[in-house]
């Protein structure tokens, strides 16, 4: 069961990688797991997503779709509507251009093929089962297991629907292929609330495997 | 594989050097920094930082950048959708910036509509007027910016006919409203144009009652709610940029759907 060696022996060697059994493991250590254009956009879509829930509390507060249901006010950004649909416009604007980037770095770098395929749902059970029983290992960070591939691509597409049901809402007249898309204005309203809850779903789970695995956090920030 | 099960022997320098090396690296203390900022954030909540000028400065001219962009999403011959009668929603709600009870009480006996600004012809309207002029229905749905919205059916005549007949300038940029309940409101040229845009005189096919507008409402389903102004006694075309009772507050001004 010490399949936590494997990876990092089996890994390919990057330049300069090469010496002694001791300076290949030193050396391991030093590869670049996530490059930097990847943890720029990550911080700015992690900054962008939280304004923009928060600011969206207090939007959805205004008018709650699902009645009786609210967001306690102190846990909302913008003080009132207002001020919320201020961030929560202002905030779209550094999503989408973010996001663009992101996509498209990923589709020019290859990464979202090498990173997130192949994905097999028998690769998921068995992962999943391996998390859920603390027999995970997450010695190399660079190469993502299977239930993180399906939770970052679910996160991905997740903020996709986020943003085009959001632009239904918003531009509903202007937009009538995605005021379609998305059943119409008011329905838009409920697969954009139910698109943010998957996204905070998603953001705790996401922040307690940082806190199991506090590594992956440094890899975040400077790219190790 | 054999490697993975056969570890080398230990390098206790290399492995101090390693260690060291970790804990002298600043990462480590951009990691605290890290923490700190996120507490920083937690400060975004509730009002804290709206309060502060030079990031109300900036939201107001992302809001500006925002009327800009959604001018340019705005086709003049995009038609908002429209309903059957069995689609309206009963009843249509009150809203105002004010309670029902305080809703103005427009006498209709003397009631002229004022037309001023850059406008050429006829600058007074009597409500017989105004009721002979070209009639045309909408059902359309109205979109609060608070999220909820209705169904309504409206009658009147289209804005930009009338705009024309008072020899208004359509190359100017702004019409203008001001209202018998103190509102008023600014909107685009283009907006003002668009078909659908209609002087509203009746509701369901009714004399439009006081709770929503007597004895005028313009009503645009291609603008939020709080764009639409009732009780309109005054209407003046402008280049000069009238604001608005919700956009000088901070709403967004151009308030498109």
């Amino acid at each position: 069961m010490k399949r936590a060696i494997q990876p990092r022996a089996g890994a390919p060697a990057t330049p300069g990688s090469a010496g002694t059994g001791n300076q290949r493991s030193a050396s391991a250590g030093n590869r670049v797991v996530h490059p930097l254009w990847l943890r720029i956009t990550h911080w700015l879509n992690a900054l962008a997503v939280i304004v923009m829930v928060l600011s969206g509390w207090r939007i959805y507060d205004a008018s709650p779709v699902f009645k009786g249901f609210m967001i306690p006010l102190h846990l909302t950004l913008g003080g009132w509507l207002a001020g919320a649909l201020q961030w929560h416009f202002a905030a779209m604007w550094l999503l989408m251009a973010n996001g663009l980037i992101y996509l498209g770095l990923n589709l020019v770098t290859g990464r979202a093929f090498t990173q997130f395929f192949p994905l097999t749902p028998r690769a998921v059970m068995a992962d999943l089962f391996a998390a859920l029983t603390a027999r995970l290992h997450h010695d190399d960070l660079r190469r993502y297991n299977a239930v993180q591939k399906l939770a970052y691509l679910v996160v991905i597409v997740d903020l996709i629907v986020l943003v085009l049901s959001g632009l239904a809402i918003w531009k509903s007249v202007q937009f009538p292929t995605l005021r379609w898309l998305m059943g119409g204005y008011d329905t838009a309203r409920i697969v954009h609330f139910c698109a943010m809850a998957i996204v905070v779903a998603f953001f705790v789970v996401h922040v307690v495997m940082v806190a199991i695995v506090p590594r992956s956090l440094l890899a975040m920030l400077r790219g190790r | 594989m054999s490697d993975a099960n056969k570890p080398p022997p230990l390098d206790c320098m290399s492995i101090l050097i390693d260690v060291r090396r970790e804990l002298a690296m600043p990462s480590r203390r951009r990691f605290t920094r890290q923490a700190l900022t996120l507490g920083g954030l937690s400060l975004l909540t509730g009002c804290s930082l709206t309060d502060d000028e030079s990031v109300n400065r900036f939201l107001m001219s992302v809001s500006r950048f925002n009327d800009r962009v959604q001018a340019w999403l705005f086709d003049p011959r995009r038609l908002a959708p429209t309903y059957s009668e069995a689609q309206l929603t009963r009843p249509f709600p009150f809203n105002a910036y004010y309670e029902i009870e305080d809703v103005p009480k427009v006498d209709a006996s003397d009631f002229v509509l004022q037309l001023s600004g850059l406008v050429t012809g006829k600058k007074r309207w009597t409500l017989p007027e105004l009721y002979a002029l070209p009639h045309a229905e909408q059902i359309t749905r109205h979109i609060c910016v608070e999220g909820w919205s209705a169904i309504g059916r409206w009658g009147g005549t289209p804005f930009a006919d009338f705009l024309r007949r008072v020899g208004a300038d359509t190359g100017a940029t702004y019409v203008g409203f001001k209202c018998a309940d103190d509102y008023y409101e600014s909107i685009d040229m283009a907006t003002a144009l668009h078909p659908q845009t209609l002087l509203t005189f009746q509701y369901d096919g009714e004399t439009l009652p006081a709770k929503y507008g007597f004895p005028m409402k313009l009503r645009m389903p291609t603008k939020l709610g709080y764009k639409n102004p009732k009780h309109i006694r005054e209407i003046f075309v402008t280049n000069t940029y009238p604001g608005g009772y919700w956009s000088d507050m901070g709403y967004n001004w151009f308030g498109g759907s």
